[in-house]
């Protein structure tokens, strides 16, 4: 596929982001580049004004020393001084390294030792800390610039650079030579799209992270085509909340905002974030499955707690969505009484809740990262909110499938992306090629070897299939599909995200290969639990007394059936039904490292650590004790130990209209 | 931007040690009862003082003369050069001196926002008929006095519950919004009482770190009274102990711990 390869030629001489930014101070001007809400008001920068800014900074990293082919180190929250950065660095040649601001010391000092920063430009006394902290670890690091002073007025270390101060280098240099601007401005136009435009680490689900390097020219037009397949102008704008490391925010607001031009709104803080989000009201927006899970949960739970009239109007119209509101959002003939009925509950539900979340003004709103339930995607969508799924990797710059406007489904994430090539595997791996495809692991030429096949495909390690209709459709991880004793094929998330679906289910582990049946843990989620146990006078101090709460084992017992049920409909899947099941003492946590830091179950890793659960599920125990080491925030160790249930489970005959169920 | 909170802040002036409040012979009785007898104090400028005793030392009573909201029998109290000794609450807010209270004392109905607003309005000087219109002097005014918050709401992190009605907060956080109701007046003296009651480690420690801020960053002169003792002797630049309305001890923290008077008022002596 590369008939658009004459089109593209024509914006050939656009191949980086620092050019794009030198054409959108040109061309948007006076349009919203960046807006931070600060000390209670949303500040706001034109591309004119970002342009003025990113000179500055660029400028001054110079006269701090920092060189073509350098890399840089970005850490914190979603910050404009933290955006500016990517594109000051790139506007110099250096490679800018964004990093999981929530990662522990140890982690983050691997990253930059890894990495070789020569620079860190850093949200807050947060970051210098576990910086400073690690030092000895990173011997290249050459300056620390911080964006906060907060708390930092006492430290004195010669590394140590306000952002200010930078920028007051970059000023002096502009004001001494007035031609330093204009040389500045060369550069960016003489700088070749070969270069590498960003280095990401990937969250490292599978052992230590490892440095994904994006080419400028590839990362330009993969983010391009995706602007192009959603229509996204300057008119646009988003909420960057998504974490400044991952590959998601990168693309889909810092690259995607770049080449079409629209506003990125950074929020107030992390806690502020569904405040914000209203204020916003972005018009493109992503969030992974779990966050529109946990909005619908919130919004249960409120309408729980509303009056009986309320209550009345939301469940008729909601109910008035549900049949309806697909077929109206795609376009479908729907009866004209349904769709007043569905204009009169648009006025009443639809339209104020969609404002309440945030998702007024939204035209396109992604899902991916995780599968999402059916019957959750379906709730956003009917009420006319284009939810979309697409399916993506760090290796890939993001898109490999995404899903069009006029053929969306829950269970698949859509055909091949703009411009890239996806094929199966004869053992059922789905192996992709695209523009924004990364040119290999930083210092790991081996690792990229064994990712990338001679004909230029990078393996996903995902298992899966084209359905009928060309969508393509993910299963598991192609290593972690494995069968029962019996044979029966056993995918553990296809188990867990069932489970899942259920408000009341915060994570699941689902063991099984090799084994006589499945077994699983769960995590209750303490709001939605929480909140019943309170409706119901159920007093509880602590997630593990509550976990452990025999009222709690019964509605989760409800819900493992419904799962079996479930999946008993699916030939498929029907063998690898829920036999026993328990719910953890404690939730899983990435400070443990039980989840990635985006929040991924590490389920080889959970199996080691509660290796006496596991084996207690299928040596018939009722009960099993244990004791576990947890990590605190701050790093401190303690201890956690608790006797957990195990509880059976209904299975059921496989499909066939096989309602009758059977204890097992 | 943050940049910005940066400049309103004067550093204190670390061991600049000039005198800002002085206690003189200060004695307060309830009929016959002696709830402080004859004690004398004083607080320096930028510094840290704790007041600690055990129960019923007094400890409230003298926060309480100090702030106006009781007037001593004896003695007399000059802050900032002023000498006086019956002083309504209200005076001592216009001097400087603003206090958090042990039980929170906070409009529940109103919002964070809105509370530490108030904490302002002694600073407003438009006239009622303006602050009635909301329009002109009045409306610029409340813009500045709105900055000012702002930073209060940045300083203490609770831009997130800036809306939220103050009664639904979890109790660690209604201390923090108190905190920052007191901050609002800009105090030259600020009074805590008991900042860290009823909190969990993690609370005080967060407590803790605001309260050295404010004292640090803002550096505003601060007199506490606290019963955790590890608390006390870690923020504290000076403490002052008091057992039954009497003075026994004053004097830096590692002094006062290992005062034979003090031991004995907190452990009890045999008789």
């Amino acid at each position: 596929m590369v008939t658009t390869s004459t089109a593209r030629a024509a914006g050939s001489d656009l191949d980086t982001f620092p050019k794009y930014l030198l054409l959108n101070a040109a061309r948007f001007g006076d349009k919203p580049a960046m807006r931070h809400k600060d000390f209670g008001i949303w500040q706001s920068w034109t591309w004119a004004q970002q342009l003025d800014e990113i000179r500055k900074f660029a400028l001054g990293l110079k006269a701090l020393g920092l060189k073509s082919g350098d890399n840089i180190a970005i850490i914190g929250a979603n910050r404009p001084r933290l955006y500016w950065t990517f594109t000051a660095a790139q506007s110099l040649g250096a490679v800018p390294v964004p990093v999981y601001g929530d990662a522990v010391a140890d982690e983050m000092a691997y990253v930059l030792d890894h990495a070789a920063v020569r620079f860190a430009v850093v949200q807050d006394q947060e970051q210098v800390d576990k910086i400073l902290g690690t030092m000895a670890r990173i011997p290249s690091l050459g300056a620390i610039i911080y964006d906060e002073p907060r708390g930092l007025t006492n430290y004195r270390h010669e590394l140590l650079h306000s952002f200010e101060s930078v920028q007051a280098r970059g000023e002096a240099q502009l004001a001494a030579d007035s031609g330093s601007g204009k040389a500045w401005e060369d550069g960016i136009r003489e700088a070749s799209g070969d270069d590498t435009s960003v280095m990401l680490y990937t969250s490292g689900t599978t052992g230590r992270s490892k440095g994904v390097m994006i080419s400028a020219r590839g990362a330009v037009n993969a983010a391009r085509d995706t602007a192009t397949f959603d229509r996204l102008t300057e008119a646009d704008s988003v909420l960057a909340y998504l974490p400044l490391a991952w590959v998601g925010d990168h693309y889909l607001n810092y690259a995607q905002g770049y080449v079409s031009g629209f506003c990125m709104n950074c929020p107030e803080s992390s806690e502020t974030v569904a405040q914000d989000l209203r204020e916003i009201a972005p018009t493109f927006y992503f969030a992974p499955p779990r966050v529109f899970e946990s909005l619908l949960t919130s919004v249960t739970i409120r309408m729980e707690d509303a009056g009986r009239l309320k209550r009345w109007i939301y469940k008729r119209w909601i109910g008035v969505a549900g049949r309806h509101g697909e077929a109206i959002l795609e376009g479908r003939p729907v009866p004209l009484l349904a769709r007043l009925d569905y204009a009169l509950g648009k006025f009443l539900i639809y339209q104020p809740l969609r404002d309440v979340l945030g998702l007024s003004n939204i035209r396109v709103a992604y899902t991916a990262g995780e599968a999402i339930g059916q019957d959750l995607f379906s709730f956003f969508r009917s009420l006319g909110i284009n939810l979309k799924q697409l399916y993506g990797q760090t290796e890939a710059f993001l898109y490999v499938t995404c899903q069009n406007d006029s053929a969306v489904r829950a269970d698949t994430v859509g055909p091949a992306a703009p411009n890239v090539d996806i094929r199966i595997t004869d053992a059922g791996e789905v192996q992709f090629r695209s523009p924004g495809q990364f040119s290999g692991y930083f210092k790991q030429d081996e690792t990229t070897a064994e990712t990338v096949t001679e004909d230029g495909f990078v393996k996903t390690g995902d298992a899966g299939f084209f359905d009928a209709s060309g969508q393509l459709k993910i299963i598991d991880r192609a290593k972690d599909v494995g069968k029962l004793k019996s044979g029966a094929l056993f995918a553990p998330k296809y188990i867990e995200n069932t489970l899942k679906f259920f408000p009341n289910i915060k994570e699941a582990v689902a063991y099984g290969d090799g084994h006589d049946f499945v077994g699983v843990f769960l995590n209750i989620d303490l709001q939605a639990v929480g909140n019943w146990a309170e409706r119901n006078n159920i007093a509880y101090a602590s997630y593990q007394e509550l976990a452990g709460h025999r009222q709690v084992y019964e509605i989760i017992a409800g819900h493992v059936d419904e799962t079996n049920r479930r999946l008993s409909r699916e030939p498929v899947m029907a063998g690898a039904q829920i036999r026993r099941f328990l719910i953890l003492h404690k939730e899983l946590d990435a400070d443990d490292s039980e989840l990635t830091r985006t929040q991924k179950v590490r389920r080889t890793f959970v199996a080691e650590r509660y290796r006496p659960l596991v084996e207690a599920l299928y040596d018939g125990s009722a009960e099993k004790f244990v004791d576990t080491e947890v990590t605190y925030e701050d790093g401190r160790k303690g201890r956690i130990s608790a006797t957990v249930k195990i509880a059976e489970a209904r299975t059921y005959e496989p499909a066939s209209g096989g309602q009758q169920g059977l204890a097992a | 931007m943050s940049s910005r909170l940066a400049e309103p802040i004067a550093v204190a002036e670390q061991g600049a040690g000039e005198m800002l409040m002085e206690v003189r012979n200060v004695s307060l009785s309830f009929g016959g009862v002696k709830a402080i007898t004859d004690i004398s104090f004083d607080i320096r400028k930028g510094e840290i003082r704790a007041i600690i005793g055990p129960n019923g030392a007094g400890k409230t009573s003298m926060l309480n003369v100090i702030n106006g909201f009781y007037t001593p029998q004896k003695g007399e109290i000059v802050f900032r050069g002023n000498t006086r000794r019956a002083m309504k609450p209200h005076h001592a807010v216009r001097q400087g001196i603003a206090r958090t209270f042990q039980n929170v004392a906070l409009f529940k109905g109103m919002s964070t926002l809105d509370n530490i607003m108030a904490g302002r309005s002694v600073l407003m000087k438009r006239n009622l008929f303006w602050q009635m219109v909301w329009h002109g002097p009045a409306l610029a005014e409340e813009i500045e006095h709105r900055e000012k918050v702002e930073e209060i709401i940045d300083f203490l992190e609770i831009q997130h519950i800036r809306r939220t009605p103050v009664g639904k907060l979890p109790y660690g956080l209604q201390k923090r919004v108190e905190l920052g109701r007191a901050l609002a007046m800009e105090p030259s003296l600020l009074l805590l009482d008991e900042p860290m009651a009823g909190m969990n480690l993690e609370e005080k420690e967060d407590m803790s770190r605001y309260i050295i801020d404010v004292n640090r960053q803002r550096g505003t002169t601060i007199a506490l009274i606290e019963h955790d003792m590890g608390v006390v002797m870690d923020l504290s630049d000076r403490v002052v102990v008091l057992d039954y309305g009497k003075k026994i001890a004053d004097g830096v923290p590692d002094a006062v711990k290992s005062n034979q008077a003090v031991i004995d008022a907190y452990l009890g002596v045999a008789h």
